[in-house]
Formats: C-alpha cells, sequence, structure tokens
C-alpha cells in the first residue's frame, strides 16, 4: 500500500521543526547579503547621525520587532504582512511634491532631500492607538528643515502629507479597507515644531520598506497613525485637511489623535499600553510623554472635543 | 463506529491550539506581540470550535453518520474551554485583575459587554453538559436551553466584528459561515412547517437526538 511508505523515512532523517522553519530566515539572509553588493542604496548606512537632546534614555525596542510588527494597510492589515510584501515597495526613484498655498511649488529627488540638512538620531517613544508602544531610534531631520524650501502664503494652515499609492505593488490597496491614497494632516504650528521629523532611516540604517521608506512623517506626542509613511506629496492648504483615518471613522479618530491617556478611544481604554516586549502594562502619559515640550500648541483648547 | 476508538485523538487533535500557542510562547515564535497573539488566539479557537459544534448536526442530516452527534459534547466544551481562556487572558495580561478597571471595562465598551455576555451564557450549557443534568431537565427543556448557543454564536461574531479597527475581512468571513449554519436550521423548520402544514403531520419524536447523546 502507498500509505506504507511513510515508513522508510526514519525520525532521524526529519528535520526539526525550529530548523526547518529557519530555512526562509536563512535565505533570506543570504539574498540579502548577495543583493548588498549588488544594490548599495538599499539598507545603506546613513547612520550614527547627530546625537539629539530630544531623544529619551529609555532601551530602544530590539530591531526585529520595530521591523516585523507594523501597521502599514497598503502591504495588509495583519501586522505581520508588510514585513513579507513591502519588499515590492519601489522606493527609486523617488520624487517628494510640495505644494498647495506656497509661492512656488518644488520637487525634490530623495537624494537632495537626504542633503538637506544633518542627520540626527532621535530616539522616541511611539504608542500606537491599539495600545501597544515602542521606542525606536530614528534617524532623520526637522520637518521644518524640509517646509522652509518654500514659502508659505499667509493663508496656510495646515499641511496635508499624501503617502505613496502603487497598487502594481501594494496588495492592500486592492481592499476598501482605508481611502487610498493613506493621508494625513497636521497644524502648520504643529509641523514645525522641532519633536516633529522627517524620517529617512533607524538603527542608523535606510528606513526598511515596512517602515515607510524610503521617507515618513514622525510626531511623536500622537498615536502612531499620524506618521504617514511614504510620503510623495506635502500640500499646504487653508482647511482641516481630512485624513483617511477620519474618513474610515470619524467618531472614532480625530483631527488631532494627541496621545491621551483620559481620552479613550469609543471602544477601548487608552490609559496603558504594553510596551512591546514587556509583560506588564505601563501607564499611558500625556502627549506621550512630550507634554512639556508640546502642551503649549494647545492651551485653551478642549482636548475632549478636538480628539 | 467504535467511539472509544475517536474520541480520545479527536480529544487531543481538539488541544492542539493550546498546545500550539503553549510552544509558540515558549519557542517565542508569535511575533512581537505575544501576548495578544495569545489572546486572540484563544478567543478565535472559541468561535472555531462554535462553528464546528454547530457543524455537526448538519455534517450529520447530509452524511447519515448519526454517530457523529456524540461527539458534540466534546466540540462544545471545548467552545467553553477556550473561551474561558479567552476571558482568562482579558483578565490576566489585559487588565491584571483590576477588578474595578474590568467592571467599567464592561459597562463602557460594547465589545466586552457582548463578549462577556457570550462566556456567562456557555456557562449553564458547560454546567448541564453532563448526562445526569440533561435526565433532570428533561430532554425539551435541555434542548430549549442549549439552543442559545445559537444566541451565543450571533454575539460572538458581533465581538469580533466591534474589535477590529478597519479591516471586517475575518469577522465577515466568520458571519457568513455562522449565517450559513444558522440558515439551515431556519430552512429545515420551514420545511418541517411546510409538511405540517400539507397534513402530513407526525409528532416530531422527543428527545431522540438526547436519547443517542446519552448511550454509552
Amino acid at each position: 500500500m502507498l500509505i506504507r511508505r511513510a515508513d522508510s523515512i526514519i525520525p532521524s532523517e526529519i528535520t526539526p521543526r525550529a530548523l526547518f522553519e529557519r530555512r526562509r530566515d536563512f535565505l533570506r539572509l543570504s539574498a540579502g547579503i548577495a543583493l548588498a553588493g549588488v544594490l548599495p542604496s538599499a539598507h545603506a548606512k546613513l547612520g550614527p547621525g547627530k546625537s539629539s537632546p530630544y531623544s529619551i534614555s529609555e532601551t530602544p525596542t530590539p530591531l526585529k520587532h520595530v521591523t516585523s510588527y507594523n501597521n502599514y494597510y497598503e502591504f495588509g492589515t495583519d501586522k505581520e504582512e508588510p514585513a513579507r510584501t513591502a519588499h515590492r515597495l519601489r522606493v527609486r526613484p523617488w520624487t517628494l511634491q510640495i505644494d498647495g498655498l506656497v509661492k512656488q511649488a518644488k520637487t525634490l529627488g530623495i537624494e537632495d532631500i537626504l542633503k538637506l540638512a544633518p542627520l540626527e538620531e532621535r530616539i522616541y517613544r511611539m504608542r500606537c492607538v491599539e495600545g501597544w508602544s515602542m521606542v525606536i531610534p530614528w534617524l532623520g531631520f526637522p520637518v521644518a528643515s524640509l517646509l522652509k524650501q518654500v514659502q508659505p502664503l499667509g493663508n496656510a494652515k495646515y499641511v496635508e502629507f499624501i503617502t505613496a499609492n502603487q497598487p502594481e505593488n501594494m496588495p492592500g490597496v486592492g481592499s476598501r479597507v482605508l481611502d487610498w491614497p493613506y493621508v494625513e494632516g497636521l497644524r502648520l504650528d504643529e509641523a514645525m515644531h522641532p519633536l516633529a521629523i522627517i524620517a529617512v532611516g533607524l538603527y542608523g540604517e535606510a528606513l526598511p520598506n515596512q517602515n515607510g521608506a524610503p521617507l515618513r512623517l514622525v510626531v511623536p506626542w500622537k498615536y502612531g497613525f499620524k506618521s504617514g509613511k511614504s510620503i510623495v506629496r506635502i500640500r499646504f492648504t487653508d482647511r482641516e485637511p481630512r485624513t483617511s483615518w477620519m474618513k474610515a471613522g470619524p467618531s472614532e479618530y480625530g483631527f488631532y489623535s494627541n496621545v491621551n491617556p483620559e481620552v479613550d478611544h469609543p471602544r477601548w481604554s487608552q490609559a496603558r499600553e504594553r510596551r512591546i516586549g514587556e509583560f506588564s502594562k505601563r501607564k499611558t502619559l500625556m502627549f506621550n510623554g512630550y507634554g512639556e515640550q508640546v502642551s503649549q500648541l494647545y492651551t485653551g483648547m478642549d482636548l475632549r472635543k478636538n480628539f | 463506529m467504535n467511539l472509544a476508538l475517536i474520541k480520545p485523538p479527536l480529544f487531543l487533535i481538539c488541544l492542539g491550539p493550546l498546545a500550539y500557542y503553549a510552544w509558540g510562547v515558549q519557542a517565542d515564535a508569535l511575533g512581537a506581540n505575544p501576548i495578544e497573539a495569545v489572546t486572540r488566539g484563544m478567543g478565535t479557537w472559541a468561535l472555531n470550535f462554535l462553528l464546528i459544534t454547530l457543524a455537526v448536526t448538519p455534517l450529520r442530516k447530509f452524511s447519515g453518520w448519526n454517530w457523529l452527534i456524540r461527539l458534540r459534547r466534546m466540540l462544545g466544551l471545548f467552545v467553553f474551554f477556550y473561551a474561558a481562556l479567552h476571558l482568562g487572558t482579558y483578565l490576566w495580561f489585559d487588565q491584571f485583575f483590576d477588578w474595578a478597571e474590568i467592571a467599567k471595562d464592561i459597562l463602557k465598551r460594547p465589545f466586552i459587554t457582548v463578549g462577556m455576555i457570550c462566556v456567562v451564557l456557555l456557562v449553564p450549557l458547560a454546567a448541564t453538559s453532563n448526562s445526569i443534568a440533561i435526565r433532570k431537565l428533561g430532554g425539551r427543556r435541555w434542548q430549549g436551553l442549549h439552543r442559545s448557543v445559537y444566541l451565543i454564536g450571533l454575539l460572538a461574531v458581533l465581538h469580533y466584528f466591534w474589535m477590529v479597527k478597519a479591516d471586517i475581512s475575518k469577522p465577515l468571513l466568520y458571519a457568513v459561515l455562522l449565517g450559513a449554519l444558522l440558515g439551515l436550521r431556519i430552512w429545515w423548520r420551514l420545511q418541517e412547517r411546510n409538511r405540517q402544514l400539507a397534513g402530513a403531520y407526525s409528532p416530531k419524536p422527543l428527545g431522540r437526538i438526547i436519547s443517542l447523546a446519552i448511550k454509552k
């Protein structure tokens, strides 16, 4: 009988599961090493970068967690998916268009953007609206240095960040989970705040695709989804931008989305968070612990209403 | 069909998901957020077993394998088992047994409320799953009580819907499967009614299924 043939494999010849499952890692690693020789731009060393007084002294989350647990819905809604599929993102050539209410619109190539300002290492807390957090050593420069490349008109009050939409490379944009392209926005004074950065790398190297290569926004006092990935266009406007998440759930995601332990998400509490790699939960800090630097941006505002 | 040959391996298979997550935690193979993976895994498997349990009757009717019904109690108890573990992970890993916070959470957040109702409703079903309870309650009352599993299924899927952030594809899949399983039962009932209206009425042999379940 055919079934009997299974007996001919002796147990000692069967590859242990753990080893078998590492095979992919090994293949990926060797492919990476091989590619690194051919394509110097991929995972290029950018850092370490100037150290910054804005960095915190908490222990950074291990690189493998930072690069394997991502919300990048264009590459799938499971957090493990972007790490598997984002290699398809086309990151070169890359241009960034800056337009809207400006004297003269500008288009910058990624090579020029990388030379705009000295790169700094910014070790920031990152708090996701879902109730988990990380500490990430970003590499980047203030958003302000980028916005200064153009002259905004007097009525410009907001900045809209429009991110890449590559349907041929992004398996997730076929589904209507969100309104593509993913759009985020900040008030102009928020965007000009020295804590807000454009990140081009993390852990001293170019941004992995799943983390928003080649350039992304990082606004550490707001929930993670405010920090748009793979930005292609920045638009100055006089009206509050309608972001993708505001369109998806206007009662759940507001324009400001500042980290606030006192204002719960309608469906879950925001009082505590789980730092990735830790067992117990931590208390979530107002403005994610950046209150001293940013609270003056919101004086006189009802943060419960402007959630 | 010799059930003594089927039940022990089936029991072990049903423990498989738990074994997988236990191994995953040990081997650090559940990704960056293993606690969340375990919590969600237990919930998903409670729901999976609920659908499997609800599939027993249709499967029995279509295949004619009446012995399937005698596996249903074990499958149903695994619904309760994984639901209890799911609740346990919430109480421990999410809330660290902060009872005041838990009470607030149940009252304030609809998806927690609904999830909690599911577990509470499962308790009497698990408690009356033994033959003594069936005899004490009587077949009709026992069956009436255990029909609440349909409501539990609906609430469990609702719990899932309200939990996800934006991508409803998975809860939708569960809703469709549950809809099919419940739809079948509605259809049978309508057919039965039509037969009765056509005059072919013969009283349903009460407790027939139950007697099969009790018979050892």
